[in-house]
C-alpha cells in the first residue's frame, strides 16, 4: 500500500506560498494607496501576517516532507 | 497570469461590492481551489472501500480527528451567523461557545463516545437500530438526510452573501463554483477527503480572520475599551456581561432567563447536537482507536472555547466601530443598508488590505466549504448505510455501496443548492439552524441518550419517543407561528426573541422526547441483556486507562478544560 503524504505538508506548503503572496502585497502596499481606506493600516498587519505565515509555511513543510521521510 | 487574474477579478467583480480584489487576492483564492480539488484527487486512490470512503478507514490520529471535528462545525453558519447574532445579542451569544458546547463536547468523549466507537457503527441511526430496531433508524436516518441538506443550504447563502457583500459577485457563481469543489472533493476521497480539507481549512480560518479582532482591539483600546465604548453607544442594554443580566428576561437584549440559556440552550440543544449529530460525530468515530477519539475530541471542545476570538469580538466590535446600523434581513431590500450576516464580511472589508482580503476571503470560503462538506459526506453515509442499503438495496458489493456514496455525495450537493434559497426569510442565519436542531436533533438526544445510559428502554419506546419530540417540535414552532401571542407559554415571555424560542422550543422538545420515552418504556417489552452488549451503560465492558500515565488518560485533560472553562464564565460573568 502507498504511504500518505500527511495533511501538514499540503498546511506548510500553502502557508509558504501565501505569506509570500502577502509580504509582495504588503510591499506594494507601500508604494501605492492600495490600503488607503484600510482602518488601522499603520500597523502594517500584511506585513506581520506574511511574516508569520511563511515561517509557519516553512516549518511545517520541511518537518513533514515527504522527501525527508524517505531519506530517513 | 497576473493579467488574467485582473480579468477575472473584472467579470466577477462589480462595483455595488465593498472592494475589489487585486491580482495578488484572487491568486491566494485559485491556489486554496487548486490545492483542495488537488488533495480530493490525490486522495482518491486510498478510498477504495466503504470502510475508507465512510469512515476513513478508521485511522485518524487525536490531532487530525479533533481539528475535523471542530472544523466541520466551524462552518459559515458558524462564522457569519454567531457574528451576526452578537451585533444583535451582544456577548450573551459567546454561550453558544461556552456553555452550549464545552460540556456537551466533554460528555460525548467521556460518556457516549465509547459506546460508539465500541459497537463500531458507521453511524448514529446505525446506533439506534442496533439499540432500538429498524424502525427508530429510519425516523432518524430520514430527519437527519432532510436536516443535513437543509443545513447545506444556509452554507450556501452564507458563501453568496459574502462574495455579493464584499465582492458585487454574481450569487449564482459563487453558489455553483464552490458547491461543485466541495462535491469533487468529497466524491473523490468520501470522509478522508473531507477530514484533510477540514484540518488545512481549520488553519485558513483561523489565520484569515485573526486580523479582525487584532486589529478591532488595538483600535477600540483593547477589551477595556470596547466595553467602555459598547456601554457608552448603547446606554441601559447589556451587550458586556455573559451572566449578570440573565436574571430576568427583559433585561438584556436576547429576551430570555438564564433557565433558557442553560437548559434549552446548555442542555438539549447542544448536547442534542454535539452527541447526536453524526456531522460531528463522524469526524471522531474515524480516530484510529477509542482514546485517540476521546482526545481528538477534547481537543475540539478547547479549541471550540477559543472560537469566539474570531466570531464575537468581531460582532462586538461591529456594534461601535462601524459607521452606520445594520438592520434585520427583512429590511435588506431598503437602499444603502447591510443586514446582521454582513457584520463579518464588513469588518474584513475595514481592516484587511490586498492579500489579507484575500487571506480573509478564502477563510470565509474555507468555512463554508468545510461545514457543506461536513454536511455531505454525513448525508452520504446515512443516505448510503441507513436508508438505501436498509430500505433499497438490502445486498449488493462493497464496491457497489462505495460507487452509491460517490454519487449521492454529488447529488447532496444539487439538492442542497435548491435549498439554499430558504433561508432567506429569517432575521438571522442562526435563528433557521438552531430552528432545524430544535426540530431533528434534539428529539435524536432523548432516545439515544436513554437508550445507552439506562438498559430498560425498549425498542417501542424508542421509536415513540423519537417521533413525539418530532412532532412536539414542530407543533410548538406551528403555534406560535399561528398565534404569536403563544410566545408567553412556549418561552415564558412575549418579549422572546427568535433565539429564545428556539432554545425553550428545543427544552419542551427534550421533556417530551424524555417523557414518551420513559412512559412507553414501562408498558413495553425490554429487550433481553443479551442483545445490549456493547451498547448500554453497565452491559458495556470499559476499557480501562488507569495503567496510562496522568497524561495520556482523557479525563486529566477533560478537567483541565473544564477549568478553562469556568473560568472564563467568571471572567466575562
Amino acid at each position: 500500500m502507498r504511504r500518505m503524504i500527511p495533511i501538514w505538508f499540503f498546511v506548510g506548503s500553502l502557508l509558504t506560498a501565501y505569506g509570500v503572496l502577502i509580504l509582495i502585497a504588503a510591499i506594494q502596499s507601500q508604494y501605492t494607496d492600495a490600503d488607503a481606506n484600510i482602518a488601522m493600516s499603520s500597523l502594517h498587519l500584511q506585513f506581520w501576517w506574511g511574516a508569520v505565515m511563511l515561517v509557519l509555511g516553512l516549518f511545517w513543510s520541511i518537518r513533514y516532507s515527504p522527501w525527508r521521510k524517505k531519506k530517513d | 497570469m497576473i493579467l488574467n487574474l485582473r480579468m477575472l477579478g473584472m467579470i466577477f467583480s462589480s462595483h455595488t461590492g465593498l472592494m475589489a480584489l487585486g491580482p495578488i487576492d484572487l491568486t491566494i483564492i485559485v491556489l486554496y481551489f487548486i490545492l483542495v480539488l488537488g488533495l480530493g484527487v490525490y486522495l482518491r486512490r486510498f478510498a477504495t472501500t466503504g470502510n475508507d470512503f465512510f469512515m476513513a478507514g478508521r485511522e485518524m490520529t487525536a490531532w487530525i480527528a479533533g481539528l475535523s471535528f471542530i472544523s466541520a462545525n466551524l462552518g459559515s453558519l458558524e462564522m457569519m451567523g454567531y457574528a451576526a447574532a452578537t451585533y444583535q445579542y451582544g456577548i450573551l451569544v459567546a454561550h453558544a461557545y461556552w456553555i452550549a458546547a464545552v460540556p456537551a463536547i466533554l460528555f460525548l468523549a467521556l460518556v457516549m463516545l465509547p459506546f460508539y466507537y465500541i459497537c463500531k457503527t458507521h453511524s448514529v441511526p446505525g446506533y439506534l437500530r442496533l439499540r432500538y430496531g429498524e424502525g427508530s433508524r429510519t425516523v432518524s436516518a430520514i430527519s437527519f438526510a432532510i436536516m443535513t441538506i437543509l443545513m447545506s443550504g444556509i452554507n450556501m447563502y452564507s458563501m453568496a452573501i459574502i462574495m455579493k457583500v464584499i465582492l458585487g459577485w454574481n450569487i449564482h457563481f459563487s453558489i455553483w463554483v464552490s458547491s461543485l469543489t466541495v462535491g469533487i472533493y468529497v466524491m473523490a476521497g468520501g470522509l478522508l477527503s473531507a477530514i484533510f480539507n477540514e484540518v488545512l481549512q481549520f488553519v485558513l480560518i483561523w489565520l484569515g480572520c485573526l486580523a479582525i479582532p487584532v486589529a478591532g482591539l488595538i483600535e477600540t483600546g483593547g477589551w477595556t475599551g470596547l466595553v467602555h465604548r459598547i456601554n457608552a453607544a448603547l446606554p441601559g442594554q447589556d451587550f458586556t456581561h455573559l451572566w449578570h443580566s440573565l436574571g430576568s428576561s427583559t433585561s438584556n437584549p436576547m429576551g430570555v432567563h438564564w433557565t433558557g440559556i442553560v437548559f434549552g440552550w446548555g442542555l438539549a440543544i447542544s448536547f442534542g447536537y454535539w452527541t447526536t449529530d453524526f456531522l460531528v460525530v463522524q469526524r471522531v468515530m474515524a480516530a484510529k482507536d477509542l482514546r485517540a477519539a476521546q482526545l481528538g475530541t477534547i481537543l475540539g471542545a478547547f479549541l471550540k472555547m477559543m472560537v469566539p476570538l474570531i466570531v464575537i469580538v468581531p460582532g462586538m466590535l461591529a456594534l461601535v466601530v462601524l459607521p452606520f446600523k445594520l438592520v434585520p434581513e427583512t429590511m435588506a431590500a431598503l437602499p444603502g443598508v447591510h443586514t446582521y450576516n454582513e457584520a463579518l464580511p464588513l469588518m474584513l472589508a475595514r481592516y484587511c488590505g490586498p492579500g489579507l482580503l484575500g487571506l480573509g476571503i478564502t477563510a470565509l470560503i474555507a468555512g463554508f466549504m468545510s461545514g457543506m462538506a461536513g454536511n455531505i459526506s454525513a448525508f452520504a453515509t446515512v443516505w448510503t448505510y441507513d436508508i438505501y442499503q436498509p430500505l433499497i438495496r438490502k445486498t449488493a458489493s462493497d464496491q457497489h455501496y462505495l460507487s452509491m456514496g460517490r454519487w449521492c455525495s454529488l447529488l447532496g450537493v444539487f439538492v442542497s443548492i435548491g435549498t439554499a434559497y430558504l433561508v432567506m426569510d429569517f432575521s438571522s442565519i442562526i435563528v433557521y439552524a438552531q430552528m432545524l436542531f430544535g426540530f431533528f436533533i434534539v428529539p435524536m438526544f432523548a432516545t439515544v441518550i436513554l437508550g445507552m445510559l439506562w438498559k430498560r428502554t425498549t425498542p417501542a419506546a424508542g421509536f415513540w419517543g423519537l417521533v413525539a419530540g418530532i412532532l412536539s417540535a414542530c407543533g410548538l414552532w406551528l403555534w406560535v407561528k399561528i398565534d404569536p401571542s403563544a410566545l408567553r407559554y412556549v418561552a415564558f415571555s412575549s418579549d422572546a426573541k427568535d433565539m429564545a424560542e428556539n432554545v425553550y422550543r428545543s427544552m419542551w422538545t427534550l421533556i417530551v422526547g424524555v417523557t414518551v420515552t420513559v412512559g412507553v418504556t414501562f408498558f413495553t417489552k425490554p429487550k433481553p441483556d443479551s442483545e445490549l452488549q456493547g451498547l448500554v451503560y453497565g452491559l458495556t465492558p470499559l476499557p480501562s486507562t488507569k495503567a496510562l500515565p496522568i497524561f495520556y488518560r482523557p479525563i486529566t485533560w477533560a478537567a483541565i478544560v473544564a477549568a478553562a472553562f469556568i473560568l472564563l464564565n467568571i471572567i466575562f460573568w
